[in-house]
């Protein structure tokens, strides 16, 4: 029988700059509450432990996705957007996967291996003629939002408001606080504007868009449901990506050895990449809302809470990973990190996000022979994601 | 079910049959004992034996007996149009006391722990999953059982399963009174903890498939019924994997994944889900034939045998060496 404890109350706001701007000693402190620990400032509960983040993504009739993947319940207030394919549950969700699966999956990925190479050289040869840059403004802001866009065939016009409207929705599952507030600045311009790229007749013949919108003639969606799917790439697939590189760059540039290495051998790429995902989580945490009263990690939990996944965290649990939980290593097998989260809602897009960021990597690792940080990175300030606004670097080109 | 097999076959057992009776229209059912009156060794639901019908003929078939008797081996064959009269043989020659080689049970279609199941049969799928219901009941697992087929008397089995588990358990479909097996409906709703196993034609699977993206990664386990003169079925026997990034060549054992068997051999690849449902482990291969099994590659990239997903899959029948560009 297990023993059923009260949670640790903890004190500490999750969503404040400093918690954010320096997550992992924040991540610690908590972590020192247990698995599962009671968060004051957000009357929601913390997950941090390995075991009990992958129970809840497991668990999706216990902890269910409808509720939203912000601190409010989206079912009883007004949502400030229709639910997308994240903020749902089976059945509406089974039938929006099918198609987005059927859609995006390895063999139509693969196909994106050559279009997407081409930018990617281009912009680091570009680099290439430099000696320091920042790798966030002039290769990770610049890459995705060159490459996904036409894989999922927008029209130019209208591309500059995906970043705007990205960082809104992620935002958007934190608190309604002073970054929420910046971020939602213009919100409505940019949300119209979105909306507008998802219409059948926006997309061009080709890409994901048009793909997920030949769903809805076979019957299997909605005309509003291939819009939100459309939207749902759009809006889950730039920022995450964007941060996916940067974190990647910021960690091995901490890390020489590890650049040698990889240059010796070109196609561990994926390791590293994998590896630096797990330390450097673009994705922290989302809310799920507990559907009936449960036990986790020995706590109970009643319906209706909000728990809050801090899959950063449990990317870090010493008890799965251990005591060099928060060590980058080449030589660590990383499967079964939870970055693009696990069971029915892991992440959509991990062959396009990987196949991005393995070109990238790939181009600069022929390029530079070393790669060093040029002073300290700048965290971003966010809700949800882990990224930052600026990360110099140093480079020697390759003879 | 039937599967072809490779012509090289493993160390074999002498059996006797000692009942061959007619299950349903075109299914006969095989009871097998050793010759030597000793047991069989031990096997776990979701296993097949081949058996031996001639020079060169081997087929296989799963066993619908129980683990828990092993002095008897049951099989069910389907009598089908099959280019090598595999069935045809079987139907026609195998009578009570004919001798008749094996191998020892194998399986490629192993019961996973999970907390709830729902199986799904057709037609003489339903032999595989026989000895599955009657593990996941002994557990008290959650489980229940969509078995459908042309009609009542064409399934095997089905009145046997109804009696011994309810009509709450196990529901029967028959095409020809109106009621056919409805794939949407059974598959509507994903369950937490719940895995799916099914087996029956390739047309049924494929659609299964393809119900189950919408279902978390991992769920769904096949196995392939697959009439005899349709390309090759996966080998039960070893094979090697030379890794050519790597260098070296790792063996791959019946009961374990390419992905498992590098990895033990202190090599690498990256997997995530390690159920064919993510693409992850995507490895090119530089020659040799894989056995698909993962629900990623469209049947085009199938065909075109230039990457498996080694998570789940594996080298084909007759197969015994692929080099991976691992
Ligand atoms: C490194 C980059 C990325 C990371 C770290 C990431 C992370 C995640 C995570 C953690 C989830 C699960 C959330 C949950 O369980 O509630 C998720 C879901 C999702 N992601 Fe990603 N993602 C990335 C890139 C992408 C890209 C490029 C796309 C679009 C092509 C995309 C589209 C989606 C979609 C549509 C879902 C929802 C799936 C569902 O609810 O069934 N993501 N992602
Ligand atoms: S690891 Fe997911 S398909 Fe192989």
């Amino acid at each position: 029988m297990t023993t059923i404890i009260e949670p640790t109350v903890f004190t500490e706001d999750p969503f404040t700059e400093a918690a954010i701007a320096d997550p992992y000693p924040f991540l610690e402190r908590l972590r020192e509450a247990g698995p599962v620990s009671y968060l004051e400032a957000t009357g929601t509960y913390a997950i941090v432990g390995y075991k009990e983040v992958y129970e809840v993504l497991m668990d999706f009739e216990t902890y269910v996705s409808s509720g939203g993947l912000g601190p409010r319940d989206i079912r009883e207030d007004d949502a400030w957007r229709p639910p997308s394919i994240l903020e749902s549950d089976p059945p509406i969700h089974t039938v929006m996967r099918r198609a987005l699966t059927g859609v995006i999956n390895p063999g139509t990925v693969r196909a994106l291996r050559e279009p997407f190479t081409l930018p990617a050289v281009e912009i680091v040869s570009e680099l290439a003629k430099l000696d320091s840059f920042d790798v966030v403004t002039q290769l990770a802001e610049k890459y995705p939002i060159r490459v996904f866009p036409d894989a999922v065939g927008l029209p130019e016009e209208g591309r500059e408001h995906l970043l705007p409207y990205g960082n809104m929705v992620f935002n958007a599952f934190g608190p309604e606080n002073y970054i929420y507030q910046q971020a939602f600045a213009n919100g409505d311009e940019h949300s119209a504007v979105v909306m507008k790229l998802c219409a059948r007749e926006s997309l061009d013949d080709v890409g994901f868009g048009s793909k997920i919108w030949d769903r809805v003639k076979d019957g299997l969606i909605t005309e509003e449901q291939a819009a939100l799917l459309v939207r749902a790439l759009l809006s889950a697939g730039v920022d995450t990506t964007i941060f996916g590189i940067g974190n990647t760059l910021s960690v091995l540039a901490r890390y020489p050895e590890a650049w040698q290495r990889l240059r010796e051998n070109p196609t561990m790429a994926k390791f590293a990449i994998d590896e630096a995902l797990r330390v450097e989580s673009p994705f922290q945490k989302f809310h799920r809302t507990v559907a009936t009263d449960t036990v986790l990690g020995n706590v109970h939990i009643p319906a209706g809470s909000k728990i809050l996944v801090f899959v950063g965290a449990a990317n870090r649990d010493p008890q799965k990973w251990g005591d060099d939980a928060a060590e980058f290593s080449l030589d660590r097998s990383s499967s079964g990190h939870v970055a693009f989260g696990m069971g029915l809602h892991q992440c959509v897009g991990q062959p396009i996000a990987r196949l991005e960021m393995e070109i990238v990597l790939q181009e600069m690792l022929e390029k530079f022979e070393t790669l060093e940080l040029d002073g300290a990175p700048s965290p971003l300030i966010h809700n949800v994601l882990r990224g930052f606004d600026s990360i110099p670097v140093k480079v020697t080109p390759s003879r | 079910m039937t599967i072809t097999a490779p012509s090289k076959a493993p160390a074999t057992l002498d059996t006797v049959i000692e009942s061959a009776e007619k299950v349903a229209d075109e299914v006969l059912s095989l009871e097998l004992r050793k010759v030597d009156g000793t047991d069989f060794p031990a096997w776990e639901p979701g296993a097949h034996i081949d058996v031996h019908l001639g020079d060169d003929l081997i087929r296989q078939y799963s066993v619908c007996s129980t683990p828990d008797d092993l002095s008897v081996l049951k099989i069910g064959v389907l009598r089908t149009p099959d280019s090598r009269g595999g069935s045809a043989y079987v139907h026609e020659h195998l009578t009570p006391g004919t001798a008749l080689t094996i191998s020892a049970p194998r399986n490629n279609f192993p019961l996973l722990k999970s907390r709830k199941y729902l199986f799904i049969a057709g037609g003489v799928g339903i032999t595989p999953m026989i000895p599955m219901l009657e593990q996941a009941e002994a557990e008290g697992k959650e489980w229940v059982l969509h078995y459908g087929g042309r009609s009542r008397t064409s399934m095997a089995f089905a009145d046997e399963l109804l009696a011994k588990y309810g009509p709450e358990k196990i529901l029967l479909y028959a095409n020809d009174e109106d009621n056919g097996l409805d794939l949407n409906a059974v598959l509507a709703l994903p369950r937490a903890h719940m895995l799916v196993y099914a087996c029956g034609p390739g047309g049924m699977l494929t659609a299964i498939e393809e119900l189950c993206m919408g279902w978390p990664p991992g769920v769904l386990h096949t196995e392939r019924f697959v009439a005899a003169e349709l390309g090759a079925a996966s080998s039960s026997e070893p094979f090697e994997v030379e890794l050519a990034q790597t260098g070296g060549s790792v063996k791959v054992q019946p009961n374990q994944s390419i992905v498992d068997a590098v990895e033990e051999a202190g090599a690498r690849v990256l997997s995530s889900c390690r159920a064919g449902l993510c693409g992850t482990c995507e490895t090119r291969i530089i020659s040799g034939e894989p056995e698909h099994r993962d629900a990623v590659l469209t049947q085009e990239d199938k065909d075109a045998g230039e990457v498996m997903l080694v998570c789940v899959s594996r080298a084909a029948a007759g197969c015994s060496r692929l080099v991976l560009d691992l």
